[in-house]
């Protein structure tokens, strides 16, 4: 598909047959068989594949967990508890379920820590990524809708929370919640819905996901090195290469995955959403799943009106524009240079930005008061500071390293140096 | 690959570094007489046969436990979700839970006149509520409704706090915050609140409770209460570790099989990267990459 004319030969009759009819497996064969992929790909470029995987045993699990699942608010909380106990195997596919979501989340966040580093999402790959942050809000809305299913405490006052975001904008917000929770507050029919909605978005993220991976095999992987496929050598086959790599690297996320399934199955979850959800007694401190964590600290940071706009609205419009703001990564980005391994300030500040996400994560779990409000605005200041000013202007003051001609060269001065490409000191692109 | 793990460990560190700080800040800020965070005091972390990779139900404890439950917690606290028919995976025979059914009354109907009727209870029943409804419960108990026990081993657990949270995921893969809570709260009773300390009335104060600094709940259990038939010490401390456990399995009944698939899954997960791993390593090794 990538550029390239198709190098299937259907040999049998059938496959003959079928080719002249609908080439499936031309299409099969060009885009995961033949398909050409840069020879120097890491372990970091596994977790597409991974997430690919996650996404299916999500849908999996699910749809046979929604065959005994009850969207009513009389039997929510008991179906699932019926699962745990008195389904077969009902235990497993509920924790595969909820602790797969947290994997596919940790996956995913990986997966786009990757994209920023190898600047995977410049020319020609901007809707690539914007493809991707398309898939990243469809996640988050399945996530959020699937954490009230079990209608414990935090399902319900969680849902109760984000819902009332939509309050803050004026005019339009009042409604927006409305139509959300379907009535003035959450109950049976906001269940029913989010119960709907919640088997329908994944399938609106797998089309999605067609459309991300479609516009993958158009321009092509990047690479660590961030240059362009030059010549037949910069690249290998898909199978058996990439295939056999991405399985084992699959292989190890599933040994954390069933670590956590078998071992620490409610380690990641909040002990109140093994209480039934009570309109009337609010928990202590009502706080999202883990991975929404960094998003929460930057929505509770703002504590302070900003002319017109009051706290509350503030704190609402910087959580949404945090992910927004992903969006335009591919014009913010200055740089001539793809790769941070040749971008030495780039690679710093980036590293920082992890640990900034890492620490706005930790904040989000806090309660907001003294010391942590500061630290979360410290935290959501750099964070839009790392996309507003340092992308845009480190690309234009930031002198590059000197940058090989090829692929090829890049991978053959690495091993005659001793595991070390020439001028960069154990870049990331070690062999692994 | 390396430099990736270097980098997320200065990140990790730095951030550990800055903010530990905050954490033991956190930590130092309470007051004695007025605390402001609960519990007051972090419950201690009791040894339990079902920790671990390999852990399982000790039956007799979970027996004994069994016993406390019905002659002292459940005259206040119900366990709704439980059967009376799991029973026999605490080791008892079909006859012995049919016997231990029949013990309670059911409410069923209505029957073919039309009337509600109550009837022994069957080991397809569930365990029967003490009171009618929450209002009920509530009426008696002082206003607050005892919470049913059905799933509290998983729903109360002290936040461990940082960076032993971190420990956890694979130091001792602890998952036993809510036995060793309620252990906790059941032996801490006992102790007198610090000088200063107003003690709202009708409630009582014990340093363990997560939600404030006394409860309505006066000590359920004391020294010599329930007659243990297998010789175990009849002492508050046995009595409340062997309830805990009980409240463990009530919630988590299925702990074991899910310890012991975790382990055949995670030797064929471990085998089947090997062999990737070699696989990997053939095809690559004329490629330079």
């Amino acid at each position: 598909m990538s550029g390239g004319h198709s190098s299937y030969t259907p040999n049998t009759g059938i496959e003959k047959w079928v080719d002249a009819r609908l080439p499936l497996p031309r299409l099969i064969y060009d885009s995961f068989v033949a398909y050409p992929v840069p020879r120097n790909l890491n372990y970091a470029y596994a977790f597409g594949g991974i997430l690919a995987i996650m996404l299916v045993a999500q849908i999996i699990t699910g749809v046979v967990l929604a065959m005994h699942y009850a969207a009513e608010t009389g039997l929510a909380f008991n179906s699932v508890e019926k699962i745990m106990r008195d389904v077969n195997s009902g235990w497993l596919l509920r924790y595969l379920h909820s602790n797969g979501a947290s994997m596919f989340f940790l996956a995913v966040w990986v997966h786009i820590f990757r994209g920023l580093y190898y600047g995977s999402y410049k020319a020609p790959r901007e809707l690539l990524w914007i493809l991707g942050v398309i898939i990243l809000l469809l996640m988050m809305a399945t996530a959020f809708m699937g954490y009230v299913l079990p209608w414990g405490q935090m399902s319900f006052w969680g849902a109760t929370v984000i819902t009332g975001f939509f309050t803050a904008f004026p005019i339009i917000g009042d409604p927006i919640q409305q139509l959300l929770l379907g009535g003035f507050a959450v109950d049976n029919p906001t269940l029913n819905r989010f119960f709907s909605l919640h088997y329908l978005l994944p399938f609106m993220i797998a089309g999605v996901v067609i459309l991300h991976v479609w516009a993958l095999h158009v321009t092509g992987q990047t690479n660590p090195t961030g240059i362009e496929v030059k010549s037949k050598t910069d690249t290998v086959a898909f199978t058996p290469y990439a295939t056999i790599k991405d399985a084992f690297a699959l292989s190890l996320f599933l040994i954390l995955f069933a670590y956590f399934v078998f071992y620490m199955p409610n380690y990641m979850g909040h002990p109140d959403n093994y209480i039934p959800a009570d309109s009337l007694k609010t928990p202590a401190h009502i706080v999202p799943e883990w991975y929404f964590l960094p998003f929460y600290a930057m929505l509770r940071a703002i504590t302070f009106n900003i002319g017109p706009i009051n706290s509350k609205l503030g704190g609402v419009l910087t959580m949404f524009g945090s992910i927004a703001i992903l969006f335009v990564v591919p014009w913010l980005d200055t740089s001539k240079v793809r790769s941070a391994v040749y971008r030495p300030w780039y690679k710093l500040f980036f590293w920082i930005f992890v640990a900034n996400a890492i620490m706005l994560g930790w904040l989000g779990s806090r309660p907001a008061e003294g010391i942590y409000t500061i630290l979360s605005q410290l935290g959501t200041a750099f964070y839009f500071g790392f996309f507003i000013i340092i992308m845009p202007l480190l690309g234009l003051i930031e002198t590059p390293r000197r940058i090989p001609n090829s692929i090829t060269e890049a991978v053959l001065a690495k091993t005659k140096s001793g595991g070390q490409p020439a001028g960069v000191a154990a870049a990331p692109e070690t062999k692994g | 690959m390396k430099k990736i793990l270097l980098g997320l460990a200065a990140a990790g560190l730095g951030t550990m570094l800055a903010f530990g700080g905050g954490a033991f800040a956190e930590e130092a800020a309470h007051n004695a007489a007025e605390p402001t965070h609960f519990p007051i005091k972090h419950p201690e972390q009791m040894k339990w046969s079902f920790a671990g990779p390999f852990g399982t139900y000790d039956k007799q404890q979970l027996q004994r436990g069994l016993k406390i439950y019905k002659e002292v917690c459940s005259a206040c606290h119900s366990m709704k979700l439980v059967a009376f028919r799991s029973l026999s995976e605490l080791g008892y025979s079909e006859a012995q839970v049919k016997a231990f059914a029949a013990e309670y009354e059911v409410k069923d109907g209505p029957n073919a006149e039309g009337e509600m009727f109550t009837r022994k209870a069957i080991p397809a029943d569930h365990f029967p509520a003490p009171f009618a409804n929450e209002q009920a419960a509530a009426a008696a108990n002082n206003g607050a409704a005892p919470p049913d026990f059905s799933l509290i081993a998983k729903a109360r657990a002290v936040e461990r706090g940082f960076p032993q949270f971190l420990i956890d995921i694979f130091w001792g893969q602890y998952q036993e915050g809510g036995p060793d809570y309620i252990h906790a709260l059941l032996t801490g009773f006992g102790e007198t609140p610090p000088e200063g300390m107003k003690i709202p009335e009708g409630t009582h104060y014990n340093p363990y409770f997560i939600a404030a600094k006394s409860l309505a709940m006066a000590q359920p259990l004391q020294d010599g209460q329930v007659t243990y038939d297998d010789g175990s010490p009849q002492t508050l401390a046995q009595y409340s570790k062997d309830v805990s456990a009980f409240l463990m399995w009530a919630a988590e009944p299925h702990l074991e099989d899910r310890k012991k698939t975790g382990f055949r899954v995670m030797i064929f997960l471990v085998l089947f990267a090997g062999l990737l791993y070699v696989a990997k390593r053939r095809i690559w090794a004329d490629i330079e990459h």
